[in-house]
């Protein structure tokens, strides 16, 4: 029984951190109908930004994630803008091929620049352990756990009560339709790409923190299981990813 | 027999094309312009135009999405593996080529079967978890000795043998394209409910494409592990399936002529880089998704060479 509360705390919180990666693939596949195969690099830059500005600048925890959100928000637009928006109206495995060739650049630009060796995650969080009934609990996968929720919570507030979540769900139902509506339908991609490559932001840090070490390849497996995750809850469904 | 004496003019021009390919190589390395560097980088080009054909009849011109082609090159590269080592002979070698063979279409059977009625992206995932799972298998296996892999397979593939059967696979497929089958997964490409409706049993042809591409993909990894020496599971990950789709749809997705030409430009790019270290994946990278914007149809789209066109146009001209 101890066994199985334990495992069920090590599973919430890792779990919880794929979540963020595959509410981010599910958000773009349903907008664009895009397998995003350069999500978890995107992860992989958060990660790096996360050990870049707690070694160099001393941020602490919280805003080295948010400084991560916002750089891999202006990353995926950035990606999205120069490599998938003029693919737009071609066959969906071009567009295909492009992430895969996004996801090749990023993972070896970033083995160019920084070395391909792991690294060690800077521990910002003092790791002290709870025992309750026999089950450990760190307090930072607690803070996974509870950053991640409010995360979630977020998302589903922007995409349930905003005015660019309604247009979101409009994009991804159709968006010619969406279009003639006046929604402004490169604004929304690019928003919901932002929004997506934040969550993965988010989600590279805290991996960080909970792995300890870094390197510019950990984007592929993570990105796979996640992608899983999004297909096993029905892809382009926000709650299915969760 | 109509059919074949109409042909016959240009069955023959590529007779000799593939035999002159044949002679210019040989030539070139005995007089010493192919050293031992370059004949690997060839031999490699041949046997991602194997594969690359092969995908590109399941994906070109039938249509389905298929992400698992490297699971199909594993079963042929660990049969040839095993049966080599039990049996090195020349003999023992085209056994294993055709019991890889066997076993792939029957893996691709039981693949096929269920998942070829899927659509679209769904059919790329289950196919994607399919190769896993065989790469899986291959992995917890004690006959294929786990993850270390297989070394000191015997070298039975040389250069020829590799040419000859990139021109034989070649040919089964590009007559399997033009032939009333041919024509069949075509309309399926096109419009699965009215092909549907015109009495085709759509799930039969798809099938038919897709083991036909899983026996030339057991070929090509016959002739890598022969070639090679040496083969892990590892080898045969997802990467190695992106890598000649990579090859397919920068070719031109429903071209058999661009798969020849982008299968060429890859290697070349990747042998010419190779200077550059890590470097070399970023320009890779760049290349691509350059390519991509800027043609995303594929460097040839859906032109084919044909011999006939040529023949027709020189008489054209001198009329």
């Amino acid at each position: 029984m101890q066994t199985f509360f334990q495992q069920l705390i090590n599973g919430l919180s890792l779990g919880s951190i794929y979540a963020l990666l595959a509410l981010g693939y599910t958000m773009v596949y349903g907008i664009i109908k895009l397998i995003n195969f350069a999500h978890g690099d995107i992860y992989m830059l958060g990660a790096f930004w996360g050990y870049y500005v707690i070694n160099v600048w001393h941020f602490n925890f919280l805003l080295a994630l948010l400084s991560a959100m916002v750089i891999c928000g202006i990353c995926g637009v950035v990606i999205e803008y120069l490599a998938y928006r003029p693919l737009r109206h071609s066959p969906r495995i071009t567009a295909l091929i492009t992430a895969i060739g996004v996801s090749f650049f990023l993972e070896n630009g970033m083995a160019y620049l920084f070395g391909s060796n792991a690294r060690d995650f800077p521990q910002v969080v003092k790791q002290v352990n709870y025992d309750i009934g026999g089950v450990r609990i760190s307090n930072i996968q607690l803070e996974i756990l509870i950053t991640s929720c409010i995360l979630m919570l977020i998302l589903q507030l922007i995409i349930k009560r905003t005015k660019m979540g309604r247009a979101m769900r409009a994009v991804s139902v159709d968006n010619d339709a969406a279009e003639l509506v006046g929604v402004n339908l490169n604004r929304t991609i690019s928003f919901t790409f932002a929004l997506g490559s934040a969550m993965a932001g988010a989600a590279g840090v805290m991996i960080g923190l909970y792995y300890n070490s870094i390197d510019p390849l950990m984007g592929l497996t993570p990105g796979i299981k996640a992608f899983v995750a999004a297909v096993v809850g029905g892809i382009g469904s926000v709650p299915g990813a969760l | 027999m109509i059919v074949l004496k109409a042909n016959f003019k240009y069955n023959v021009c590529w007779l000799i094309i593939m035999i002159a390919g044949f002679y210019i190589m040989n030539t070139l390395i005995m007089i010493g312009v192919i050293d031992s560097f370059i004949e690997n980088m060839f031999v490699t080009i041949w046997i991602n135009i194997i594969l690359a054909t092969g995908l590109n009849l399941i994906i070109g011109f039938a249509g389905q999405f298929s992400l698992g082609h490297a699971g199909f090159m594993a079963i042929g590269a660990y049969v040839t593996a095993i049966v080599t080592q039990k049996a090195a002979s020349l003999g023992g070698f085209y056994a294993s080529f055709v019991i890889g063979v066997i076993v792939a279409v029957i893996a691709a059977l039981l693949v096929g079967i269920p998942t070829l009625r899927l659509r679209g992206d769904y059919l790329a995932i289950a196919t994607m978890g399919a190769a896993e799972i065989i790469r899986i298998i291959i992995n917890n296996m004690k006959i294929t000795n786990g993850p270390a892999g297989m070394f000191n397979i015997p070298q039975f593939a040389t250069w020829p043998i590799v040419y000859i059967m990139m021109c034989v696979t070649t040919i089964i497929i590009v007559n399997f394209i033009n032939s009333r089958g041919g024509r069949v997964i075509k309309s399926v490409r096109e419009d699965e409910i009215a092909a549907e409706a015109m009495g085709i049993n759509t799930t039969k042809w798809k099938l038919a494409a897709f083991v036909l591409g899983a026996a030339t993909a057991a070929i090509a990894g016959s002739l890598h592990a022969s070639y090679l020496q040496t083969i892990a599971p590892n080898d045969f990950g997802i990467m190695e399936s992106i890598s000649i789709l990579i090859i397919v749809v920068l070719g031109g997705v429903g071209s058999v002529t661009g798969t020849f030409l982008a299968a060429v430009v890859l290697g070349v790019l990747d042998t010419v880089l190779q200077d550059f270290g890590t470097l070399r994946m970023v320009i890779y990278a760049v290349a691509l998704i350059l390519i991509m914007v800027f043609k995303p149809s594929g460097l040839l789209g859906t032109w084919e060479l044909s011999i006939r066109r040529l023949f027709n146009r020189i008489k054209r001209r001198s009329v």
